[in-house]
């Protein structure tokens, strides 16, 4: 695109690019500096000690301790558990949802649509509240009940766009053979549906994996919470800037993987045949969709990236 | 009801205060998510890789993580602000790349064809950005930036856990002490966050369906 905007640069241009991005990268570079001295920097705490900076061996050794390293693993066990469960509950109920949003009675499409709306629209934080007080479930539960709901929602809106994007042929030669309607939508066209609306499905699913530190707030023992709350009280709180970087780093491992899986699936089915003009018209239905995720946007498919409700 | 109507004033605290974050984050992210697209798309290799690593590091590190940075990881650094500043420090920060993706994906969702022409029929550099590109792409992107805002004023709810007085942490207080109440007072807070997301919503679709005439 940037290229169509202008003639190709003269050698007046090119020395000026090159300069604009020698500049910017001594800045960048600059500014990287400052962050490790600024943490590297000695701290003096309130009684007037000063103490090691952030940087200093001494907040580091506890890398090499294999209790923590314990600790670390029941934390993000305890956090896949949760996104297991909840992210195969939000597969069935976006199913359930999304057939019963399309379904030919109005009886059943409308409050399928206000429910749909309605647990787009909440806060996942106050979802998971609602649960565990009104029902008393104990944080794992509520946790995982509000995920299911809100990422189920999502994932419903994404099968219907998916169901709306196939060709009608489908459906009626689906019929013209026999079928029932329902047996139509399940044997013929959600196994399609699905397959277009995969990468879709897994970026949500890396937003439910996000979301599951939500559940921190209401006193679930997941990843953040053994990391960072009891990591520091257990080991001493120098290591809290250690711990912090810790869970940083194995929670964007983990959500890197599933991007690039999602990534990978994207260029997998678009690479598909007959895939390209279809699923560029899902990815406009997906667009218009909106409301997406509970901590983000959807961005409208742009080829190289599934959209991400950035939860 | 008795407990909702008692602790109204609450309530009201509770809902400007999720404004005051939904506004100040809202206006801070739409200034670096510009400051990051122009980056991203820039020509300059360094800006661009910068701008690459921050959208992907930020996009996949959860709010409440953000959050924790900046209420407990910053002071601990020795910066000292109150927690509402906090907050709105990283819902600034975790906003912003969403912010990005939506500007870069409206300027890429503009057809070649388009800059093409408007060079084709001798338009400068800045005619054919000003006259034809932004035009376009500004329409393309209001939606998908409204969507950024509903999301975003659902996450200030991730506030509450961070010592913020907004209405999902001032819920939790009335709760307390009106336990038998907790149904009526959870529903009063989902209508406050419905008073937010739904008319931002229907602009959304509104505006969608007047831009999408145009194509």
């Amino acid at each position: 695109m940037t290229s169509v905007l202008y003639d190709a640069p003269g050698p007046k241009t090119r020395r000026l690019s090159l300069i604009f991005s020698i500049i910017a990268g001594v800045l960048i570079a600059g500014g990287l500096v400052a962050l490790v001295m600024f943490l590297a920097a000695p701290r003096v705490n309130a009684g007037g000690v000063e103490q090691p900076g952030m940087l200093d061996p001494s907040r580091w050794d506890i890398l090499l301790d294999r209790a923590m390293w314990r600790a670390i693993g029941r934390g993000l066990t305890a956090t896949v558990q949760m996104a297991g469960v909840a992210a195969v509950l939000a597969l069935a109920f976006g199913i359930l949802v999304s057939t019963a949003r399309t379904a030919q009675s109005r009886f059943i499409r409308i409050p399928a649509i206000v429910l749909v709306e309605f647990f787009r629209g909440m806060p996942v934080l106050l979802m998971m509240l609602f649960i565990l007080l009104v029902f008393s479930t104990g944080a794992f539960w509520a946790g995982v009940g509000a995920l299911a709901l809100y990422n189920g929602a999502v994932i419903g809106e994404a099968l219907r766009a998916g169901i709306a994007s196939l060709p009608r042929g489908q459906r009626e030669s689906g019929l013209a053979l026999g079928f029932t309607p329902l047996q139509t939508r399940f044997r013929i066209e959600f196994p399609q549906a699905f397959r277009q609306m995969l990468p879709i499905i897994i970026a949500q699913l890396v937003v439910l994996l996000k979301d599951t530190s939500l559940a921190y707030i209401i006193g679930y023992q997941e990843l953040l919470n053994i990391g960072l709350k009891q990591g520091p009280t257990t080991f001493g709180s120098q290591y809290l800037f250690t711990f912090f970087f810790v869970v940083w780093a194995v929670y964007l491992a983990v959500n890197l993987l599933l991007s690039w899986l999602a990534r990978f699936v994207a260029r997998r089915t678009a690479a598909g045949a007959k895939g390209g003009r279809r699923s560029r018209k899902a990815a406009r239905v997906i667009a218009q969709l909106g409301g997406a995720g509970v901590s983000g946007a959807s961005a409208p498919l742009t080829g190289d990236d599934p959209p991400r409700s950035g939860g | 009801m008795d407990a909702i109507i008692e602790n109204l004033p609450r309530f009201v605290d509770g809902f400007l205060m999720t404004l005051r974050l939904l506004l100040v984050s809202g206006v801070g992210a739409l200034v670096i998510g510009t400051l990051i697209a122009t980056m991203r798309i820039s020509p300059v290799p360094a800006l661009r890789g910068f701008a690459t690593v921050y959208t992907e590091v930020l996009r996949n590190t959860p709010l409440t993580l953000v959050l924790f940075f900046c209420a407990f990881v910053l002071p601990y650094l020795g910066i000292r602000l109150d927690y509402a500043t906090f907050a709105t420090i990283g819902l600034t920060l975790y906003t912003s790349p969403f912010v990005a993706e939506a500007l870069r994906s409206g300027i890429n969702g503009i057809p070649v064809g388009q800059a093409e022409a408007a060079r084709a029929l001798g338009m400068r550099f800045g005619q054919t950005v000003g006259l034809v590109v932004l035009p376009q792409a500004v329409r393309m992107v209001i939606p998908p930036l409204i969507n950024v805002l509903i999301a975003l004023t659902k996450n200030t709810s991730v506030a509450a856990g961070f010592a913020v007085l907004e209405l999902v942490a001032v819920s939790r207080q009335v709760i307390q002490f009106n336990g038998n109440a907790t149904i009526p007072i959870l529903v009063a807070v989902a209508i406050f966050y419905l008073l937010i997301t739904v008319p931002l919503g229907q602009l959304a679709g509104h505006l969608e369906r007047r831009t999408a005439v145009l194509r």
